[in-house]
């Protein structure tokens, strides 16, 4: 099995200000789904902008390496970067409602990067839109196609904008809280649709998200990130039964349908909250840092 | 059908616009101290010919009979007679018009391309000293006016290093004939683009200047939106397609972030417009603002008044056309 | 962002610095203007006729920036022109600035008739090209010094009139303004409170910006020959005069030139420094 994503030692910074990931690594198997958990704040909508090369201008990156595919993209000059990650990879955004250019029609948002970037020809991409917006479930494609996004619902741009992250087959999708915008009953749906196109497609997918949940519906491994750092790296089935880091077992605690049978909502303790600070506190000291 | 109601409704509000303007103007000038008739003849005019011509130009009236009569005519396309220049005020003044229009254009034009050159490198750049310049030179563009820039132009080209012509629209040894206004237009239709060339060069400093602040303020208010615009989630989608930064701002950025800048650039123009008076008049152009000093100057009353209507048709009409555009222009709107 | 926020900050400062400076700069020379000035402004002497600056060849000292074609000493007349341009600055753009945000504030505050008038008034006013409406008062006043303010006034007030409107209305949709209204005070009470300081920052900045319009409105009638008497020097009537000798003597033309674009952009920097420093949500 490759290491199809392999990041090592990934270290962001604020520009002139406090480390926000320390020293990351995780890899993600062809064809597997690595699931990144972790309170907002905590730093894993970074690890997925730093694979596809989307870190705000604030952000500088200190050191560590981003395989993708064979090449580490963070040794790449920014225009080859961009080219290769548009190649290899593709996104699944949070929101739907923004994620759709809104003064463009449905249709081109899809194939005009195969036209552009791929060089495809106009029908071949047309052709894929539509085998891609079928496959997503989308009635009266015609007719979605030519619509503004505005004219669409939200569940059905979050299919939209699925369709168009396999457009290319990439290798790698990174899916960056896909459905947290959603409504509680269109979430299921676009869930098991994720789930689907990945497996016909033979996708890597990285899921981010902060829902535990939704990591044991979807992923085949995961990891647990707290305040900039991964505090436990885990295969599926053991990580429910035997999380072993403590912010892990305190985020398990808190999240339904897992160690309660009664569905009750344990919030992560302060004590178990302090105690990964101060180890981060007791790091930034030893590093010279100022937190 | 609530489209053509709004659409009546601001044609109303322009009818009451011009005819305040009107007004405005016809009342205001009457005061003026000084009898144009009796500048207009040599010295030495017997009273009965000073009554006879005020007789003839109507001055003899009430001041409301002068106003009834003169709207009646002006609705029917009669703006009178120039008193210094014995023509027509809607002959003259529709022949000067082109020359003016010319020159807005062409300097919004240039604001258009300037202010959106400077509104991309700060995007492209943002958050460098390259943006910092920017908006150092933005902020200064925009708080001199175009009469301080048609000074330093003509300064700087036109006496320091002589490259462009700074007084006239035309040069005297142009031999071309221009059978409409339009010269620019007329000379490129024709081909002869030589001509359009040389008319070109004429006109640049004049329309530079009318154009720097308006490019300040285009290249201020469009890379704020581009700025916006650069944190939404589409683009970021675009670019982990493998699009260039460049690409990203013009096709994914741009279209959505350019609205908000082309409401202000038909407001913007019209000021524009109103700051040919003063530039004309230093670069020597034939165009109406030159036109409308004189008058001034004068006391040709029914040329100014034949004028300053001219101007407020003028901006009227720009601001309906850019709300008409806004509409057509933003596909949220078209479809509601 | 702390950082960013320090960034921007630091510019600001010293542009309200800079433009400070050479606004009082310039007061202190209007103000003792015959004690500063080295020459009678209006001493005209053929013989020293188009003297150059200081530096250069030909040059007579104490006519440290040369003299224009009469003879006269381009400095002593900048520095007496200034008295003209401060003046017009500081009354026409003060009665502009209290005329002006008034009827703002009235069309803003209390809508309705007062609103419909005011604006209606507005809309006339922008289909006017400015300039032109200019040289059209002082045609129909007659040249002088009020005279140029006046006709300031009569044009210029919509400029505050329209954005005080604007903000006054923004400001008084604010919940803030509804329950000062809940809480018994009167409508005239709650603008003076409530709505006032909240729009005072963008009075500041307008104020200065028309500062900086009234200097270059009468530099443009000076221009067109219709300002104040020609025997009191003015920035605006130096400019014209330096225009037609630009070829011969351009130092009658710069040195005016560069000081009415320093000024200019000196009150508009004022402005925008005054009202970064003022606005409640920056500070």
């Amino acid at each position: 099995m490759t290491q199809f994503l392999d990041i090592r030692n990934l270290t962001l910074r604020l520009r002139g200000g406090p480390i926000i990931l320390w020293s990351v690594s995780l890899r993600v198997t062809s064809g597997m789904v690595h699931g990144l958990v972790g309170e907002s704040g905590a730093g894993k909508s970074m690890i997925g902008k730093a694979v596809l090369g989307t870190l705000p201008r604030a952000i500088e990156v200190m050191g560590g390496e981003v395989w993708l595919d064979g090449v580490d993209l963070l040794a790449l000059p920014p225009r080859d970067r961009r080219r290769r990650i548009g190649e290899t990879a593709a996104l699944i955004p949070q929101d739907p409602l923004t994620a759709l250019n809104p003064s463009k029609r449905v249709g081109p948002q899809i194939t005009r990067r195969l036209i552009d970037i791929l060089g495809w020809s106009k029908s071949e991409a047309d052709q894929r839109a539509r085998t891609l917006l079928d496959e997503v479930r989308i009635p009266d494609i015609p007719r979605v196609m030519r619509s503004y996004p505005h004219e669409l619902s939200g569940g059905m741009r979050q299919r939209v904008l699925i369709a168009s992250a396999f457009a290319a087959e990439p290798k790698l999708i990174v899916a960056d809280e896909p459905t947290t915008a959603l409504d509680v009953t269109v979430q299921k749906q676009i869930l098991r649709l994720i789930s689907e196109m990945r497996i016909r497609h033979g996708t890597a997918l990285l899921f981010v998200t902060h829902d535990l949940g939704v990591v044991s519906k979807v992923c085949n491994s995961l990891s647990v990130l707290y305040a900039g750092r991964v505090v436990e790296e885990a295969q599926m089935p053991r990580f429910f039964m035997r999380p072993i880091h403590p912010y892990s077992r305190a985020l398990l605690a808190a999240t339904p349908t897992y160690l309660d049978p009664d569905g009750s909502l344990q919030p992560v303790p302060a004590n178990v909250i302090e105690d990964v600070e101060n180890e981060n506190h007791h790091h930034a000291l030893r590093a010279g840092y100022d937190v | 059908m609530i489209f053509l109601r709004a659409l009546l409704t601001r044609l109303l509000t322009m009818a009451i616009t011009l005819f305040g303007v009107a007004v405005v103007v016809f009342f205001l000038i009457r005061v003026v101290p000084g009898n144009p008739i009796a500048m207009m003849l040599p010295p030495g005019a017997t009273e009965e010919d000073i009554a006879r011509l005020q007789a003839l130009y109507g001055f003899d009236k009430s001041l409301l009979q002068q106003f009834l009569i003169w709207s009646g005519d002006v609705l029917r396309g009669d703006f009178g007679t120039s008193i210094s220049l014995r023509q027509p005020v809607s002959e003259l003044v529709l022949g000067r018009l082109p020359a003016t229009l010319e020159l807005s254009l062409f300097a919004l034009l240039i604001a258009i391309a300037l202010g959106g050159l400077m509104a991309f490198l700060g995007t492209l750049y943002r958050h460098s000293a390259a943006e910092a310049a920017v908006d150092v030179t933005t902020g200064t563009a925009l708080s001199v006016p175009d009469f301080l820039w048609a000074l330093v132009l003509i300064l700087l080209f036109g006496v320091l290093w002589p490259v462009f012509s700074i007084s006239g629209r035309v040069s005297p040894s142009q031999a071309f004939e221009f059978t409409t206004d339009f010269y620019i237009i007329e000379a490129f239709l024709r081909l002869r683009f030589d001509v359009v060339a040389h008319l070109l060069s004429r006109s640049f400093m004049p329309a530079l200047a009318l154009a720097i602040p308006l490019a300040a303020i285009i290249a201020q208010l469009l890379k704020q939106s581009l700025k916006e615009t650069m944190h939404l989630d589409y683009v970021t989608l675009a670019r982990t397609k493998g699009y260039s930064e460049t690409w990203v701002i013009l096709r994914e950025a741009l279209p959505n972030a350019v609205l908000p800048t082309l409401t202000l650039i038909g407001v913007q123009f019209t000021f524009l417009i109103g700051g040919t008076v003063i530039i004309e008049r230093l670069f020597s152009y034939e165009g109406l603002g030159n036109m409308a000093i004189d008058a001034v100057i004068n006391r040709d009353l029914p040329l100014i008044q034949g004028i300053v209507i001219l101007f407020a048709a003028l901006f009227t009409v720009i601001n309906l056309v850019v709300d008409m555009l806004y509409v057509v222009l933003n596909p949220k709107l078209r479809h509601a | 962002m702390r950082d960013a926020r320090a960034h921007i900050r630091r510019p600001l400062g010293a542009r309200l610095w800079l433009s400070g400076t050479w606004l009082s700069i310039l007061a202190l020379a209007a103000v003792f203007a015959p004690w500063v000035a080295p020459h009678d402004p209006l001493a005209q002497d053929l013989f020293l006729g188009r003297l150059p600056p200081f530096w250069m060849d030909g040059a007579e000292p104490g006519y440290w920036l040369g003299t224009d074609s009469l003879g006269r000493d381009v400095l002593s007349r900048m520095i007496h022109g200034a008295r003209v341009a401060l003046m017009v600055a500081l009354v026409a753009g003060t009665l502009t600035c209290i005329i002006g945000a008034s009827l703002g504030v009235l069309a803003g505050f209390y809508r309705g008739w007062s609103d419909r008038i005011i604006s209606r008034l507005v809309d006339i006013w922008m289909a006017f090209p400015p300039v032109l409406f200019a040289i059209l008062l002082i045609a129909v006043m007659g040249p002088g010094l009020v005279s140029i303010i006046l006709a300031i006034v009569v044009i210029d007030w919509t400029r505050f009139a329209r954005v005080i409107r604007a903000e006054t209305l923004s400001q008084g949709a604010m919940d803030y303004v509804a329950s000062a209204q809940i809480a018994g005070r009167t409508r005239f009470n709650t603008m003076i409170a409530e709505i006032l300081p909240n729009i005072l920052p963008t009075v500041v900045a307008l104020l200065t910006l028309e500062m900086g319009i009234a200097v270059i409105v009468e530099a443009i009638l000076s221009f067109v020959n219709l300002s104040i008497s020609t025997d009191s020097p003015t920035w605006g009537g130096m400019i014209a005069e330096g225009r037609t000798s630009v070829h011969q003597a351009w130092w009658v033309l710069v040195f005016p030139l560069f000081t009415l674009f320093l000024t200019v952009l000196s009150f508009s920097q004022l402005g925008e420094g005054l009202k970064d420093r003022f606005d409640p949500v920056l500070r």
